[in-house]
């Protein structure tokens, strides 16, 4: 009686999806938002100053105007934020990138996003000699937003379509020309070098609060979008001919799929710089875990990728003396990663 | 088509092609040399080069601005014949060394030896091999499984490791003095800017054991080709011969980077343009390292003549990536990916 009433209607549940372990993934989700605040307490304690947790509290709803104070308002606070805001776009994006393509290496970075979101940086600091950090954000925007685009037709071109390689290597082609570009932009004058060098690192140091409210709604919005899509994706998972018999509207799902691309990756671009990688292992992981089914993916990606985020951006604060660069850590944790799943026949298509 | 093309090799053609490839590099050098705040005629230039110029316009040229040209034309031919090596082993036209990381890794030991250890020419252009091996190590031994190497995990496998390394010189980058790091990143991008004899002589000494090295093993190279079972058959030693390609491959890169900086593309657009010229299949070194020779030196003439001043790498970078992405467009049907 009761198995048959927990047996959904059939059109509700992609066959690939694993009938059990239900309760196993919604415990699975606790457990992520756990190390999610984990991970959002230790971004406020640990740094060059240690604060006790207490303090943390104190600092965050009630300010006295100490220095431990001051640190958390002024540079923890926007730090994690962001931190929560971009991980969480980063991982939605590559799941949804990942989904769409039916291509486990799709990435925002490695398909050309933070190359566009580059030159369009270094353009505006070499035009417009400007080091207003909103200006920055709505030209990685635009540019971030440009590359996807651009990469997507291109790859997408030729016989066989958008298969996983042949999109990763056009996101190396358009980067290539870009990382060009951007190099003789950023040569005409030390100054315009100087204000790029530091944004080619993707960090989340040094950003206020205004740059986090600024994105805010881009991030709102496409977070809405993608999860909306969970569940014509596993109708397009089924194939175009099935999935159309279902009821899908493939055509549909992928142009709002890509509107949730551009507007999650652009605005986690536009806002720390260019971070590689995560979008990439945080759905590998997740799908190791909760299977192909998006209505988990997604969410699951949601939480992971700011744990991850946060994770390195905390280990960066404390592994080098002066702090190492988010970007750079999320690079150096992230490309082994890539590497090994090329190795083990990650080519082959979801 | 590949059988008749095979069995009827237009060798004539093939001859005819280097000859004209050799003449437009030789003929560019002789512009570039001729370009400059002090214009010299190209026939000043070459009655100097002949030994019969005045002695003002013979300092200018033989001092100041023919090691550049040097450097430029054997720097080309360095990158042209390692593609036509790396592309031919991975049976794959985009397994060139600078989309597999080999030329970012070798930028990667110059930065360190620049920024971090500091040190003259001869320094910086030994981190710069040491960089490209130690990457082109790594990579060939990730992509390496069930005793054999396939073409596309290699380049994705070094498209990784690019990504990685690009992280570390930016890193590297943000931490130096800004007049360091500007300088540093003028090289970065591949530049023949003041380059002098105490590149050129090295480089040239180089080449003459890599290069004989390299033209020697071409025929292994078409032998592999047919695959690796018959290869064997035919009495190669596929995974020995394979090795020492690479090494000699990995050398050109090596040799090439530590002068002119990593110079993008040239070792990928190479010898596929060399083989739509010649019309001939398999490898085809000679002609890929004159047209790289060829591209270099005329990119190099084109950054001379811009109004801003650019470094060789960004004209190369962007005509060499547009061209890829043509590649990537256009030649699905070729069995790129």
């Amino acid at each position: 009686m009761s198995t048959s009433v927990r047996t959904a209607p059939p059109s509700d549940r992609p066959p690939t999806a694993r009938s059990g372990g239900r309760a196993g993934r919604r415990a699975g989700l606790a457990v992520l938002g756990g190390l999610l605040l984990a991970a959002v307490a230790a971004s406020f304690a640990v740094g060059a100053q240690r604060i006790p947790l207490g303090e943390v509290a104190a600092g965050v709803f009630a300010p006295d105007g100490s220095e431990h104070a001051l640190i958390i308002r002024e540079l923890r606070l926007p730090r994690t934020l962001l931190g929560v805001a971009v991980g969480a776009a980063l991982g939605l994006a590559g799941a949804l990138m990942q989904a769409l393509t039916r291509n486990p290496m799709a990435e925002p970075g490695l398909l050309g996003v933070n190359g566009g979101a580059a030159l369009a940086v270094v353009t505006v600091i070499a035009l417009f000699r400007t080091d207003e950090v909103l200006v920055y954000v709505w030209a990685a925007f635009a540019g971030a937003a440009g590359a996807a685009v651009l990469v997507h037709l291109i790859g997408a071109r030729g016989r066989g379509g958008a298969s996983p390689a042949r999109l990763v290597l056009a996101g190396a082609a358009i980067n290539a020309v870009f990382t060009a570009l951007t190099a003789g932009l950023m040569l005409l004058s030390p100054r315009t070098f100087n204000g790029f060098r530091f944004w080619q690192v993707g960090s989340l140091a040094g950003r206020d609060l205004e740059v986090f409210f600024e994105v805010l709604p881009f991030l709102l919005g496409g977070t809405v979008l993608a999860l909306a899509l969970a569940r014509p994706l596993n109708a397009l998972d089924l194939g175009e001919d099935a999935g159309r018999a279902l009821g899908a509207r493939p055509g549909r799902t992928r142009a709002l799929g890509g509107l949730a691309v551009v507007l999650l990756c652009g605005s986690a671009t536009a806002a720390v710089g260019p971070i590689a990688f995560l979008g990439l292992a945080v759905p590998f992981i997740v799908r190791a875990w909760t299977g192909p089914d998006q209505r988990w993916v997604l969410p699951y990606s949601l939480l992971l990728a700011p744990v991850l985020l946060l994770g390195a951006d905390v280990l960066g604060r404390v592994v080098a003396p002066g702090e190492l660069e988010t970007g750079i850590v999320t690079a150096f944790l992230g490309a082994p990663i890539f590497m090994l799943m090329v190795r083990r026949g990650g080519l082959r298509k979801l | 088509m590949r059988a008749r093309n095979l069995s009827v090799r237009w060798e004539p053609r093939t001859a005819a092609v280097c000859a004209v490839l050799g003449a437009v590099a030789c003929g560019a050098a002789v512009f570039v040399v001729g370009t400059g705040d002090f214009a010299i005629p190209a026939a000043d230039v070459v009655r100097v080069l002949a030994g019969q110029g005045d002695q003002a316009t013979d300092f200018i040229v033989t001092t100041l601005r023919l090691p550049r040209a040097v450097v430029g034309l054997l720097a080309g031919l360095a990158l042209g014949l390692s593609g036509a090596i790396f592309q031919s082993i991975s049976r794959n036209p985009l397994g060139s060394p600078d989309l597999i990381g080999f030329t970012t890794g070798s930028a990667t030991g110059a930065l360190l030896q620049i920024l971090v250890v500091g040190g003259g020419t001869v320094a910086i252009a030994a981190s710069s091999v040491l960089g490209a091996v130690v990457t082109a190590l790594v990579v060939y031994a990730m992509a390496f499984k069930g005793g054999g190497v396939n073409g596309l995990r290699l380049v994705l496998i070094g498209v990784g490791a690019a990504a990685m390394l690009e992280a570390l010189n930016s890193y590297l980058i943000t931490r130096a003095e800004l007049r360091d790091a500007y300088e540093a990143a003028f090289w970065l991008t591949g530049s023949l800017n003041g380059r002098g004899w105490e590149q050129a002589v090295p480089l040239a000494l180089a080449l003459a054991v890599l290069v004989p090295a390299a033209l020697a093993s071409g025929r292994r190279l078409s032998m592999g080709e047919l695959g690796d079972d018959a290869a064997r058959a035919l009495g190669v030693p596929v995974q020995r011969s394979r090795a020492v390609l690479v090494v000699t491959g990995v050398g050109l890169v090596a040799a090439a980077t530590a002068a002119a900086g990593p110079v993008p593309f040239v070792a990928l657009a190479a010898p596929q343009l060399a083989r739509r010229l010649t019309r001939r299949t398999g490898p085809h070194l000679l002609p890929a390292g004159l047209m790289g020779a060829a591209l270099l030196v005329c990119g190099d003439l084109v950054s001379l003549r811009l109004p801003v001043a650019v470094p060789v790498g960004v004209v190369t970078g962007v005509l060499g990536g547009l061209y890829l992405v043509w590649l990537l467009s256009s030649g699905g049907r070729k069995g790129i990916a």
